[in-house]
């Protein structure tokens, strides 16, 4: 069947023409319904692995940050590795849900909630590692500018702070989009539930939203705005946390190559993980005709296309490091790739920039055990390029008699596995409280649901 | 039905196409008050309804460039006014370093501020008491029916021509919806107790957290490890040493860093035989000896060194720097009662560097000569 698929003219985005009503019936049915055996044992599983995070942070707050493998000269270790990589899945989200909106890619009305959720969850689970790789994170107030008894005031120049502000506006500003967005929905599902509190949950939430085309106009102005502004927004925030390796001075980092980079990474990763999440939720919940498989074959087009970015910024790195002519910026790329971490150097390799190449055949493209597989090999192959740039740098810099290697501990991969376990759970009980779908904006996209217009 | 006022009539249409016909044939009767509420957003509908278009760019313009000046503003006092710090030689006001949070603070601006403007002030929100809500009505056009209402508020609203007309559009379910005389008149609920409970007990938690993690909780285990460490700090008794001390004197004959000890400890006329001063009373050197003369001299010699003290008796007073005697002395003799004192003057070498004993001398010679000057430096 694939290789009937006509690429000459847009497909519709829903699949058939389902009357509105049941679009109501497909998306609420999870909320409505009590969750079955299957939900438990996949929340019981991200649960358990919440747990061991939260035994190893404990761990980490009573006797100290000295239980995680950071020392001089890797003093970034798996926080700064972890972080990166999070706050890189995120980025898909704003992607979808602004960037396409922007190019009218109508496509993405069947994911846009979903990966937005991503992105906030994301963002939440990233922000962990700054805050403990302070070590005190309870003293973390210290990173906004308050007048204090010290009458100090944080440093503006340095991209760390950059790095807080970049983040935290990115988390709300997320929020803020996926509440407008929510709105609607919650009036759609206030005016369809029968329970007392759940109706008093979603009035609230809903803030009285009338369905009016006289908001409807200006709602769509602020989507269109907050569109606007979150895609410069998304651009800059993994540009900024480049600036966190780029500003330094450290061969290997110290590159100007490194925020488009670190974008088309972010996208690169946050789409691989999108991918997989939606596979499994167009299944359980039979969304298989709203998250279409010719969605889906769009997305492995743009993990192709920003795998393929990835693997540039690799080649011209290397390249930029022999045509400098800088010795110790040459020494830190022959070590990356044939240095004591070699090994983590070419499994980033092989995942990133040659798993990605399958999404050139179709049938690939269009078969979703492979590209569940592939997107599971970028998502490694992306916490390993971030691993490789973080530590291979440190690790060896200019001064050969500080040189060392670093190891994880126990407790390190405890917190990592901690933050998967965190966000999956976030996502499960998303699924379970809040309509995965915009209700209002595939209704939208229905073929028939909008007039014919034969004036114009 | 009595206490009921009638809000507006609504009728419910099958299709999109319906719908728009329906508005453009409602502007075209006249109705000014009048809304189509619909499940999505209908292409075309703005136009259909003839309204104008939305104008919340303005306010994102207004709210990003406030946001953008906000923090630029901040910064540039911050870093540059209120608490200069160098960072890296750059300059106080690096604009180009500031760039990035000013951007982020713009974003930052405008989402709050449009969205707000918004649902706050374009919307009335949250309006949860809205006559449309819990109706029929409302359950239909939420989910998967477009609908039209006529407010009877409208300057050419009368019941029967506006079931008429909602007739002459095929409308279905034409029903009128009431406001509820209740709502209207409910007071508002400020002063509620449950209300003002909420809020103390919001007070008291949220003060009680506070009060309990600033002033226990910091000084618990493990956080309290920062501030307790196993280490001596100076007045600290020792267990491992056998005379108690934690602080260790240096091995016989060390000399720290810039801690030179002074040759002529007991030999004033020597030290001002021998001892040259190495400085030349520029501009600058003079400006530092007013500095150090201001701050540790004249408030026992007087601004002008002579001898008025500002102790007000409770120092005896000094002599006059300007004696014949003292003017007399050479540069080192000087330098030696700074250095070692001068019966009862302390002596000001814990205070002041060798350079700077040097700059405070030449300040005093500047002193003697304004108050004696030579033939010669009248010309
Ligand atoms: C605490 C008050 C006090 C301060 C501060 C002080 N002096 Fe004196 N100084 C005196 C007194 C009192 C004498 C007279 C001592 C004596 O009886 O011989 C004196 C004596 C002198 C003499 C010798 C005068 C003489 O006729 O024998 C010189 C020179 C002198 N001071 C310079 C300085 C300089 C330079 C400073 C600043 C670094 C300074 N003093 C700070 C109290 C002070």
């Amino acid at each position: 069947m694939s290789s009937t698929i006509d690429y000459s003219q847009e497909l519709s985005v829903v699949e058939g023409k389902p009357p509105l009503r049941s679009i109501d019936d497909a998306i609420i049915k999870p909320l409505d319904s009590k969750p079955d055996k299957k939900y438990y044992m996949a929340l019981a599983v991200t649960i358990s692995m919440l747990g061991i995070g939260v035994i190893g942070l404990a761990l980490s707050f009573y006797y100290g940050t000295g239980l995680w493998g950071n020392n001089n000269p890797v003093g970034w270790g798996f926080p700064i590795v972890n972080f990166v990589f999070w706050v890189g899945i995120g980025h898909a989200g704003t992607l979808i849900s602004a960037i396409l909106f922007l190019f009218r890619q109508k496509w993405r009305t069947g994911i846009a909630r979903f990966a937005e959720g991503m992105t906030i969850f994301a963002v939440m689970t990233a922000m962990i590692f700054p805050a403990i790789h302070v070590g005190r994170p309870w003293l973390a107030g210290y990173l906004m500018p308050y007048p204090n008894q010290h009458s100090l005031w944080v440093n503006f120049t340095s991209p760390l702070l950059w790095d807080v502000f970049a983040v935290s506006t990115y988390f709300t500003v997320s929020l803020i989009f996926w509440y407008v967005g929510l709105i609607p929905d919650f009036a759609t599902l206030r005016d369809r539930t029968s329970n007392k509190i759940k109706k008093i949950i979603y009035s609230v939430f809903s803030l009285g939203w009338r369905h009016s085309n006289r908001h409807w106009q200006h709602y769509e102005m602020v989507y269109l705005i907050l569109a606007g502004f979150a895609t410069p927004l998304v651009l800059s925030v993994h540009t900024i946390v480049s600036f966190d390796f780029a500003v330094s001075i450290i061969p290997g980092w110290h590159t100007t190559i490194f925020p488009p980079y670190f974008v088309a990474g972010a996208v690169f990763s946050g789409f691989a993980m999108v991918q997989n999440v939606l596979i499994f939720i167009r299944k359980i919940f039979n969304y298989e005709h709203i998250i279409t498989l010719d969605t889906l074959e769009k997305m492995n087009k743009i993990i192709l296309l920003t795998g393929m970015l990835v693997g540039y910024a690799y080649g011209m790195e290397f390249f930029i490091a022999w045509y400098s002519g800088v010795q110790p910026e040459q020494f830190a790329f022959v070590n990356r790739a044939f240095g004591p971490y070699a090994w983590a150097y070419w499994i980033m390799v092989s995942c990133n920039v040659i798993s990605p190449q399958l999404f050139w055949f179709k049938k690939i493209r269009r078969s979703i055990p492979v590209m569940f597989v592939v997107a599971v090999f970028v998502n490694v192959g992306m916490w390993f390029e971030r691993f490789v740039i973080t530590v291979t740098s440190l690790s060896r810099d200019f001064l050969p008699s500080s040189w060392a290697y670093y190891t994880p501990t126990l407790t390190d991969f405890a917190i990592l596995i901690g933050s998967f376990g965190l966000f999956f759970t976030l996502l499960l009980l998303f699924t379970k409280t809040l309509p995965v779908v915009s209700i209002a904006e595939v209704k939208a996209v229905v073929d028939g649901a909008q007039p014919s217009h034969k004036d114009h | 039905m009595s206490e009921k006022i009638l809000h507006s009539y609504s009728g419910i249409f099958d299709t999109p196409d319906e719908i728009i016909h329906a508005a453009e044939k409602t502007v075209e009767a006249g109705y000014t008050k009048f809304d189509v509420n619909t499940p999505y957003p209908i292409h075309g509908m703005p136009k259909a309804m003839n309204l104008e278009p939305s104008k919340l760019g303005y306010a994102a313009l207004v709210f990003g460039l406030s946001g953008t000046l906000t923090a630029l503003f901040v910064m540039y006092w911050m870093a540059a006014i209120d608490y200069p710090i160098t960072v890296g030689g750059k300059p106080f006001f690096a604009f180009p370093k500031y760039i990035p949070i000013m951007f982020e603070v713009t974003v930052l601006a405008a989402a709050i501020g449009t969205v707000s403007t918004m649902l706050f002030f374009f919307f009335k929100f949250p309006n949860n008491a809205h006559p449309l809500h819990d109706t029929s009505y409302m359950k239909k056009v939420s989910s998967d029916k477009y609908g039209l209402i006529i407010q009877a508020d409208d300057p050419k609203f009368n019941e029967d021509e506006v079931k008429v007309f909602f007739a002459s559009l095929h409308a279905k379910d034409v029903e009128p919806v009431y406001y509820d005389m209740e709502d209207i008149n409910a007071s508002p609920k400020i002063y509620d107790k449950k209300f003002i409970g909420g809020l103390a007990l919001t007070f008291i938690l949220v003060s009680g957290i506070t009060y309990f993690t600033l002033n226990k909780l910091m000084f618990m285990v493990p956080f309290n490890w920062m501030m307790y460490q196993d280490k001596l700090t100076v007045q600290e008794k020792s267990s491992v040493f056998p005379d108690e001390f934690g602080v260790r004197a240096p091995v016989a004959g060390t000399v720290a860093r810039g801690f030179m000890p002074y040759e002529f400890p007991n030999e004033p006329e020597l030290a001002g035989e021998v001892l040259l001063n190495p400085l030349v009373p520029t501009e600058k050197n003079l400006a530092l000896g007013k500095k150090k003369y201001d701050t540790y001299c004249s408030p026992c010699h007087g601004d002008f060194g002579d001898g008025d003290s500002r102790l007000r008796g409770q120092f005896p007073n000094p002599p006059s720097l300007h004696s014949e005697k003292v003017r007399n002395w050479s540069d080192g003799r000087i330098f030696h009662v700074i250095t070692m004192g001068q019966n009862i003057m302390p002596s000001y070498s814990s205070q002041l560097t060798r350079e700077e004993k040097w700059a405070t001398v030449l300040y005093v010679r500047a002193l003697e000569r304004s108050k004696n000057a030579k033939e010669s430096d009248l010309k």
